[in-house]
């Protein structure tokens, strides 16, 4: 069951005011990522031995693997920051990487915000880079703000405010971007169990107001399982699929309902028993 | 209220031991010295007083070698910085030369420098920027250089160009490092200008410390060294100052 064109609760509460910036609403075109045979090495350690993936336009594919596997590796090859050692990867039809380097805006792991800057001009950071005026950027990305729930502190520094607002910011940023595929590194790791869970529904409706494809690295089998449409179990290092499956509803309104139903539990036992088994 | 009480007692108790010795002339007896040789603290502040104009003027002068010679010398390395930091071509090729820069006495350079450029202030000036560049230099390269990767892999993919990844992430990430850099150049900015009127000069705290000391003025030598000091320790706090309204984030 696809959950496309219903809009999650959550997601209405994000469309207050209608502040529909330029970029990013339902318009956005949108990219798939094709990836084929893909290995990749540090020196001689083989980090990627082998990755084929498909994903297509505004569908969120989730990575599940152990500590080390390569995960990082992967986003960075796809995004155009590394080059594979051999295979194709193609971002809304560019193969080389600066067309994809055009195409993707990643996330890191760690928030990364620059601590000097405010939290608006953290989150304009694309904008500015690409010639926007500081005023019109500005403008632009506070208009975001209030849906992300950060009104209020636009001109907070990184250093004042919560890990679960950078986070905010960081994805705020990323999203400013407007690029159709973001790359999100285990965006909520850093996080408490119950603002994580929080930062799973809030995204989910972020994502259904502004629907991009996403490529969403995490360790958390519930937390892939429930934000993405498809995921895969990725083995320890050299990187490899050892299984995949379709994610029984994803986005869900109600998250906390979505991850009890049976059919979510069932999913959820088969792909962290395959983690498992990937780990060794 | 603490940052100022405890080095002010300390300074304090130290002139007070000074005064005593000096007064009861045990340094002078134990150098075998003759005691006026030996000023006490209360005879450098009276030549401080005394001398005051002369001092006024000739510290003048030495303020604006150390000013004029940091400024260059803060210019020049960070230029020199952000040079290496480009290219590597730039950075393997200069760094051996700046250290070996280093490595010349000051007291072999100047001489040679009056010889090309004259009595004026121009040889003190590059004597001064000599010395203040290299630590300039260092700190902010590898301050340049301190940036995580993960952060300029983050503005690429926000489209930022290598410039805009200088100016917007790796510059401010150097500013603390840069700062450090110029507080050390702050305090060895004396001891350039002081060599630089050694060698040649009519004028300046040096000049005036080298003639008092041949004509055994030795309270004057003192009085015009504190003066020096208090040139260095007002551009240090200046830099301090400078640091803590312009890096508020740390
Ligand atoms: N720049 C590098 N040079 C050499 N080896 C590296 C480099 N970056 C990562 N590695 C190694 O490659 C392997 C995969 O690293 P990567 O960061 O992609 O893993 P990951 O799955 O993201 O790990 P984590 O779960 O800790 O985030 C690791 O063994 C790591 O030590
Ligand atoms: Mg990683």
């Amino acid at each position: 069951m696809r959950q496309d064109t219903k809009m999650p609760t959550e997601a209405k509460e994000f469309a207050i005011g209608n502040a529909s910036p330029a970029f990013g609403d339902l318009a956005h075109p949108g990219a798939a990522v094709s990836i084929r045979g893909l290995r990749h090495f540090y020196g001689s350690l083989e980090t990627i031995e082998g990755f084929d993936m498909e994903c297509p336009p505004h569908r969120v594919l989730g990575l599940v693997g152990p500590s080390g596997c390569g995960k990082t590796t992967l986003l960075e090859t796809i995004c155009g920051l590394q080059e594979p050692a051999a295979g194709n990867v193609e971002v809304g039809g560019a193969l080389d990487p600066r067309g994809r380097l055009a195409r993707c805006a990643f996330m890191p792991q760690r928030d990364m915000l620059l601590p000097w800057l405010s939290a608006l001009d953290n989150s304009a950071l694309a904008l500015r880079n690409r010639g926007t005026g500081r005023k019109k950027a500005r403008k632009e990305a506070g208009q975001l703000f209030e849906r992300f729930g950060l009104a209020g502190f636009e001109r907070a520094l990184p250093a004042e405010l919560s890990g679960g607002m950078r986070q905010r910011v960081a994805f705020l940023r990323t999203l400013v971007s407007g690029k159709p595929v973001l790359a999100l590194d285990e965006p909520f790791a850093s996080l408490d169990a119950i603002t994580r869970s929080e930062m799973q529904a809030w995204l989910a409706g972020a994502l259904a107001t502004d629907p991009r494809t996403v490529l969403l690295v995490t360790h958390d089998v519930e937390e892939a399982l429930y934000l993405s449409d498809e995921v895969a179990v990725l083995s320890a290092r050299p990187l490899r699929v050892v299984d995949k499956m379709s994610a029984p509803t994803p986005r869900a309104p109600d998250r906390d309902a979505a991850v009890t139903d049976p059919s979510f539990v069932a999913v959820r036992e088969r792909a962290t028993t395959s983690l498992r088994g990937a780990a060794g | 209220m603490r940052r100022w009480l405890l080095p002010t007692l300390f300074l304090a108790g130290l002139i007070a031991v000074w005064q005593i010795a000096a007064t009861t002339g045990v340094i002078a007896d134990a150098l075998n010295l003759e005691p006026y040789l030996v000023p006490s603290p209360s005879e450098v502040a009276t030549s401080l007083w005394d001398s005051r104009s002369l001092l006024a003027e000739n510290a003048w002068v030495t303020l604006q070698e150390m000013l004029f010679g940091l400024c260059i010398g803060l210019i020049v390395g960070v230029s020199f910085a952000v040079a290496m930091h480009l290219s590597s071509g730039v950075r393997e090729a200069t760094y051996p030369l700046l250290v070996i820069s280093q490595t010349i006495p000051i007291v072999v350079i100047a001489p040679i420098l009056v010889l090309w450029l004259g009595y004026g202030i121009w040889p003190k000036l590059v004597v001064v920027a000599l010395i203040c560049f290299f630590p300039v230099a260092v700190n902010t390269l590898d301050g340049l250089r301190s940036v995580d990767r993960e952060t300029t892999k983050m503005m690429r993919t926000l489209d930022a160009s290598r410039g805009q990844i200088l100016w917007r992430v790796e510059a401010p990430g150097a500013l603390p490092y840069f700062f450090s850099g110029a507080r050390i150049a702050a305090t060895i900015a004396p001891i350039g200008a002081v060599f630089g009127e050694w060698v040649g000069a009519d004028s300046g705290l040096g000049h005036l410390i080298l003639q008092d000391n041949a004509q055994l003025e030795t309270a004057r030598v003192f009085a015009a060294t504190a003066v020096l000091s208090a040139i260095a320790l007002s551009l240090f706090g200046l830099l301090a100052l400078a640091e803590r309204r312009i890096v508020t984030w740390r």
